[in-house]
């Protein structure tokens, strides 16, 4: 989130949409009620299904699944041709006024450079025109035709309400009161904010559907408002911690970047990953990217890690490709992977076709689970009956299954969506022989540690030389772990601008990144969390729930990164020249000599208005990209049609799906087509749910206690189906059974003249747990993935369903 | 009037009945009553954090006990902490059944191990699941570990065990578990963010 | 146990004049419920379960969202769902069932067995489990339809509004759960002015049927709404104009108790029944519920 459950209350208009916070954050959705009935706010909910946030939303509009961009393309089109955007902030904090290169086109489906054998983009002709300094041009009136505004307008001139209306179907009146709604908040005091999750990320378009509502939250100026912003609700308590610490095959702690089979060396590494200047004045932030990386260095690997070594830079693994869960599924069926270590995660229940899983599990050497629940990977082997029929003698996969403590059975930190690091305290002891994940993992290194040590092996200097320097050594305690994520001077580290004092003293708890050195002189194990335990103590643990500007701020609760700060890209709530534009809702301010305010400003906090320098203080431009180069499938967004699509052709031009997905060879024929499959599937989970886990927990096992689909009354008529039957629904993939709920909640929607039914399938179900045995819901889902990060399009595909 | 006959006649044989048991001295001749003693009178109290979705609601865990040593605490209920400025003491529906989640009766409470072709568990020592697969990592790691690429630069990885993080677990663990995974040269790792 | 003698307005079967009364300056508690902001999570229904110990049997998908259906003798609260299309656009009405704790109970008026239904000074009706001779005529004398009858242990069963909660100053536990302040506790009065001001904004919003329900045929209720339909309270599965059945007043008017002797016996010889038959302490049948579970299945 770039701002905060609590900042929700702030907003005059809340647009839900690729989302269903009612159902999947109840506690966070309280913050939308509390707007509507504080602030008169509205509610709209744009969602295939009428869910229980459409329940209580002030307008619903249906939608048809995997056409958001059509949708919101269509909106940014209506807010240009109405003249319904802010012009003050997109002019002056957005890229509107640069420039793109000449050479740089869009026709009929593909943005210039596309390479179809490789199905991916040569993107150089997406840059900026550039001086010979690499500064960016730029045409404040914006009128020049390669101006990113002109372009903008250009692209998306062709979603008209018609076009937008075939596609989604939506109905035209429906999505024009919803443009309506929307273009209210372009005036300066009055925001939108836009509330989204897994509805919007899980489509081989996931991440353009969020560039087309960060494009649209700039053209209103609601970004970096109280009461604005784009707000990701992750779906799990520590997702968003596990993402700043860098969990994901591709990346390092605090969004540093894994060096490629073609960094070499260190400081091709880092001159790599630091960001050009493209615009003069301007913070670039990211420039120092050398400092947080050699801080990272010095944090896991100590004094082994030295100016001469190029800090271990030849210890960390280069990688040579994607590694994310599809692909490794796929290297994983064929034959390419041994050993598989799955910490607290279902991949038998979450990975998008089941069967594929499966087979890939099956070809292990060995499996190890570390889960406080019996997770139904980790009896992939065992029979279940027609849930999992396999044959356990021939599956020759060591499986082993390690016990671990859960949440209140241990001490530590988790960051919530709206980036809160909270800090929480054990209460009892895990049952039996249960342990600590970070026990388990301590252990496991130490068991490897000493076979390298006393056998030697394949490259051991990393696995011996890791910093280590816990008390005991194989039970870390978090509060040793968090004080070195945090970060600590090495030696002292002197102020630039004070000469005899010192930023930090040796053996000092770093107060925040702004301290930390590229010289080796600061560990830091994850530079957005510096600032999380000073010296002050432990910051997350911090309880001081007052909220002095009213505006949900609360900077005395727990800690927020980075540097606490609780609304990102807070200095434009500001006007150029440093007033608020919003006078009763001022997150920071100019005072005549620095910026101040209810928030921790974003922003350098000496730079006087005159200066200059722009809000988004992390982009080489220093404003916002409307134009982003750096995607895989074009600087705009464009739509296309979902890999399992009702279509035959996309009507916004002659490219079906996103040219610039990964498909593996094998997987071009799990798709379905709509003659054999006629019905668009997606899946969701429901509010008595919580992915796979709470099916071990009686009282929600209770509330939804069996499998079932929804299924539209109009399907329902035609294929004989009534409430509570029987049925099978299949897909390309694979075939499930469960029971039918029949319900008007899913529009039968009118789309290129065809009448196309939504089918909804909750995932939950499985062969363990307290509830009733079902089939695996993800036996259906398709296993492609997003074109820039590979999140599988678990939210449209298709199907058919027929009465058991 | 929503009475049936049937429950006319019901009503008035209660009726007649209770007046006159009471009138033959059956009845209290005091007004009293009892609520159910509230349970967590003397409960320990914890603070935590829902484990759940991303809200990141406050939860006290009250336990049996008052932590004194010769008692070992049992978590008896959960509720939500007021004082949380997001969540000020509600919870879903998941969150206020915490407390079956914690007391699952499919938690696991010992090391279980598979043997190959083997259609059952076995319960093992922790020592001896450590040791046996810290030996499988060591030789898939030792036998295709990736020192150089083909075009002869090196790239120290290994890529033929792949790993996955929880996404609920805390950041201190997931902090030493990539700590860990990148010192083995670990490039085939994601958590549950991908997805 | 926390004998409260002074905090009782109302008892069943019971000929005493009057309670000891001198507390009686004390608010009456109300939860209101606003179906505009509830979102049918569940939340209420999972925390009355967990802070009451109650588990129902896992069952079985029965083409809804609502698990179980109705209320049971596990389950003192049971959100439902009802689809209706009006006026051409598609209304789900989600719904909060429970006990309405009426300021005029027809189950503790209808109760023959003496303290076996109560109602405190602040307006909670209570079931006394131990008085209680599972006769179920409460049952019958409720126009909403709640009590239930434990097959078990042959006593009924309902929402305490927290009664436990309430004593020590807290308030219900689905009350604190509620994610969106869709639930509410406090003082009738405080609560009936919040009711009141909700109109208002949802009267703005264009839902110019929105109403309160707190029917006056049962003096009232210490359980109330707002209904976004006020015009259509069955849709809800709320009685339009609910009142303690006649014939439980003409009882108690005290113009029957001349027809009593005849009965009198045959009530007593059911509460004797009832005690051999449950007993005062008694093992759960197991037997009992398995079954109850299988036919369920």
């Amino acid at each position: 989130m770039t701002n905060s459950w609590v900042d929700i209350k702030n907003a005059d208009l809340i647009l839900v949409m690729g989302g269903n916070p009612a159902e999947a954050h109840p506690c966070g959705f309280k913050w939308v009620l509390e707007a509507k009935a504080k602030k008169k706010a509205r509610l709209i909910v744009v969602d295939p299904r009428f869910t229980r946030t459409a329940a209580v939303a002030d307008f619903y509009a249906p939608i048809r699944p995997g056409t958001d961009i059509a949708f919101l393309g269509g909106v940014i089109n209506y807010l240009l041709s109405n003249d319904k955007i802010q012009h003050d902030y997109v002019r002056n904090y957005t890229s509107a006024a640069l420039l793109v290169r000449e050479d740089t086109g869009f026709d009929d489906g593909l943005f210039t450079g596309y390479d179809e054998a490789k199905r991916s983009y040569d993107k150089s002709t997406w840059n900026y025109q550039v001086d010979k300094d690499g500064i960016a041009k730029v045409d404040p009136t914006l009128q020049d035709p390669n101006s990113v505004f002109q372009r903008l307008k250009t692209h998306y001139a062709r979603y008209t309400p018609e076009l937008v209306e075939r596609t989604t179907g939506t109905p035209k009146a429906s999505f024009l009161k919803v443009c309506e709604a929307i273009a209210t908040t372009a005036v300066p005091d009055r925001t939108m904010t836009s509330l989204y999750a897994l509805g919007w990320t899980q489509h081989s378009v996931g991440s353009q559907n969020i560039r087309s509502i960060a494009i649209l939250q700039l053209l209103l100026g609601n970004m970096g408002m109280a009461g604005g912003g784009v707000n990701a609700l992750r779906g799990h308590s520590n997702i968003q911690g596990l993402t700043d610490l860098g969990l994901l095959s591709h990346s390092l702690p605090g969004y540093l970047t894994l060096p490629t089979d073609g960094d070499p060396d260190l400081k091709t590494y880092l001159e790599k990953r630091t960001p050009k200047l493209l615009r003069p004045g301007q913070f670039n932030y990211w420039a120092n990217y050398p400092k947080f990386f050699v801080s990272l260095m010095k944090a896991w690997y100590g004094a082994a890690a030295t100016k001469e070594n190029d800090f271990a830079f030849e210890w960390l693994p280069k990688i040579d490709g994607a590694y994310d869960v599809l692909r490794v599924m796929e290297l994983m069926s064929q034959g390419k992977v041994n050993g598989y270590v799955c910490q607290g995660f279902n991949p038998l229940s979450s990975f998008p076709n089941k069967e594929k899983v499966l087979g890939g599990l099956r070809k292990l050497k060995f499996l190890v689970t570390i889960d406080p629940l019996s997770t139904e990977t980790s009896e992939f082997w065992r029979n279940h009956g027609e849930f999992n029929d396999v044959d356990p003698s021939q599956i020759q996969t060591e499986v082993f299954r390690f016990p671990s403590s859960l949440f209140a059975e241990e001490d530590g930190s988790l960051v919530s969506s709206a980036r809160w690091l909270q800090w929480h305290w054990k209460a009892a002891e895990p049952p039996a022989e249960a342990k600590g994940d970070l026990e388990i993992v301590a252990e496991l290194y130490l068991a490897l540690k000493k076979l390298y040590a006393t056998e030697g092996g394949a490259f051991p200097d990393p696995v011996l030389k890791l910093a280590w320097p816990y008390r005991i050594t194989k039970a870390p305690a978090p509060e040793e772990v968090a004080r070195e994520f945090n970060g600590q001077a090495l030696a002292d580290v002197p102020d630039p601008k004070n000469p005899g004092a010192f930023l930090v003293k040796q053996g000092e708890q770093v107060a925040g990144f702004g301290v930390l050195q590229a010289d080796g002189s600061t560990a830091c194990g994850c530079w957005i969390f510096a600032g999380s335990w000073t010296q002050a103590g432990n910051q997350m643990a911090r309880r001081d729930a007052s909220d002095p500007s009213g505006l949900g701020v609360t900077p005395g609760w727990a800690w927020s990164w980075p540097a606490n700060r609780r609304v990102l890209y807070n200095r434009a709530s500001c006007n150029a020249d440093g007033v608020p534009y919003i006078p009763t809702r001022k997150l920071i301010w100019w005072n005549g000599t620095k910026w101040v305010g209810n928030d921790v400003p974003d922003f350098k906090a000496d730079s006087p208005p005159a200066d200059g320098m722009n809000p988004f203080i992390m982009n080489g431009e220093g404003v916002a990209r409307l134009w982003a180069p750096a995607m895989a499938d074009g600087p705009f967004p464009e739509h296309y049609e979902p890999f399992d699509t009702p279509l035959a052709r996309n009507p916004f031009g002659k490219v079906l799906n996103d040219p610039a997905a990964r498909v593996f060879k094998d997987d071009w024929k799990a798709f379905g087509k709509p003659d054999e499959f006629p019905f668009v599937a997606t899946t969701y989970r429901l509010t008595e749910h919580f992915h796979f886990w709470t099916k071990h927990a009686r009282i929600p096992a209770i509330l939804q206690p069996e499998a079932f689909v929804e299924l539209p009354e109009g399907l329902a008529r035609k294929k004989g189906i009534r409430n509570d039957d029987m049925v099978v629904v299949k897909s390309k993939r694979g075939q499930i059974k469960l029971k039918a709920l029949v319900t008007k909640r899913m529009p039968t929607l009118t789309v290129e003249g065809k009448e196309v039914e939504v089918v909804g399938l909750p995932i939950h179900w499985g062969f363990l747990g307290q509830t009733r045995k079902g089939y695996i819901t993800n036996t259906l889902t398709p296993p492609v993935g997003d074109a820039n990060i590979q999140t599988p399009e678990y939210k449209a595909f298709l199907v058919n369903v027929e009465k058991a | 009037m929503n009475v049936s006959r049937r429950g006319f006649l019901k009503l008035t044989a209660s009726g007649i009945g209770a007046t006159t048991v009471g009138a033959l001295g059956f009845s209290a001749d005091r007004a009293v009553a009892d609520v159910r003693l509230f349970k967590l009178a003397h409960a320990s109290e914890t603070r935590n954090t829902c484990p759940y979705c991303s809200v990141g609601c406050g939860v006290i865990l009250y336990g049996l006990g008052d932590r004194s040593k010769n008692a070992r605490t049992e978590i008896m209920h959960v509720e939500g902490d007021p004082d949380h400025p997001v969540n000020r003491g509600t919870l879903c529906p998941k969150g206020a059944s915490l407390l079956d989640f914690i007391h699952s009766p499919t938690r696991l409470k010992f090391p279980e191990y598979r043997a190959p072709g083997s259609s059952e568990w076995k319960r093992v020592s922790w020592e001896w699941a450590m040791d046996r697969v810290a030996r499988l990592m060591k030789d898939d790691r030792d036998k295709n570990f990736v020192a150089q690429n083909a075009k002869g630069q090196v790239v120290n990885r290994w890529n033929t065990t792949a790993f996955l993080a929880a996404s609920a677990s805390s950041n201190e663990t997931g902090y030493v578990f990539h700590k860990v995974i990148r010192a083995l040269g670990g490039v085939a790792v994601d958590n549950q963010a991908r997805v | 146990m926390a004998l409260e003698t002074q905090d009782i307005r109302l008892r069943s079967a019971t000929t005493m004049e009057s309670a000891p009364s001198a507390r009686s300056f004390r608010p009456e508690v109300a939860k209101l419920i606003d179906l505009s902001r509830c979102i049918g999570c569940k939340a209420c229904q999972a925390a009355c379960m967990e802070w009451n110990d109650l588990r129902e049997e896992v069952g079985t998908f029965q083409g809804s969202y609502a698990n179980p259906l109705h209320l049971s003798d596990q389950s003192w609260t049971v959100m439902k769902f009802n689809e209706t299309v009006i006026d051409g656009s598609l209304n789900w009405f989600i719904f909060k069932d429970g006990c309405m704790h009426c300021a005029d109970p027809g189950c503790l008026k209808a109760c023959p067995s003496p303290g076996a239904v109560v109602q405190y000074a602040n307006g909670i009706v209570d079931f006394q489990q131990d008085n209680c001779i599972g006769c179920g005529y409460c049952i019958t004398g409720c126009p909403f339809d709640i009590p239930r009858m434990r097959k078990q242990d042959g006593r009924v069963y309902k929402c305490t509004l927290c009664s436990d909660r309430v004593s020590v100053g807290l308030e219900p536990a689905c009350i604190k759960s509620c994610p969106t302040q869709a639930l509410t506790f406090g003082s009738k009065a405080e609560m009936t002015e919040l009711a009141n001001h909700r109109l208002v904004d949802l009267h703005e919003r264009g839902m110019a049927k929105a109403a309160v329900y707190d029917p006056s045929g049962v003096g009232g209720t210490h359980v109330f709404y707002v209904l976004p339909h006020g015009d259509r309270p069955e849709t809800y599965g709320l009685p339009r104009d609910p009142s303690v059945g006649a014939v439980v007043t003409f009882w108690r008017s005290g113009v029957a108790r001349a027809l009593g002797v005849a009965t009198m016996f045959g009530v007593l010889v059911a509460g004797i029944l009832h005690y051999m038959r449950y007993g005062p302490l008694e093992v759960p049948d197991e037997t009992e519920g398995k079954t109850g579970k299988e036919a369920q299945s």
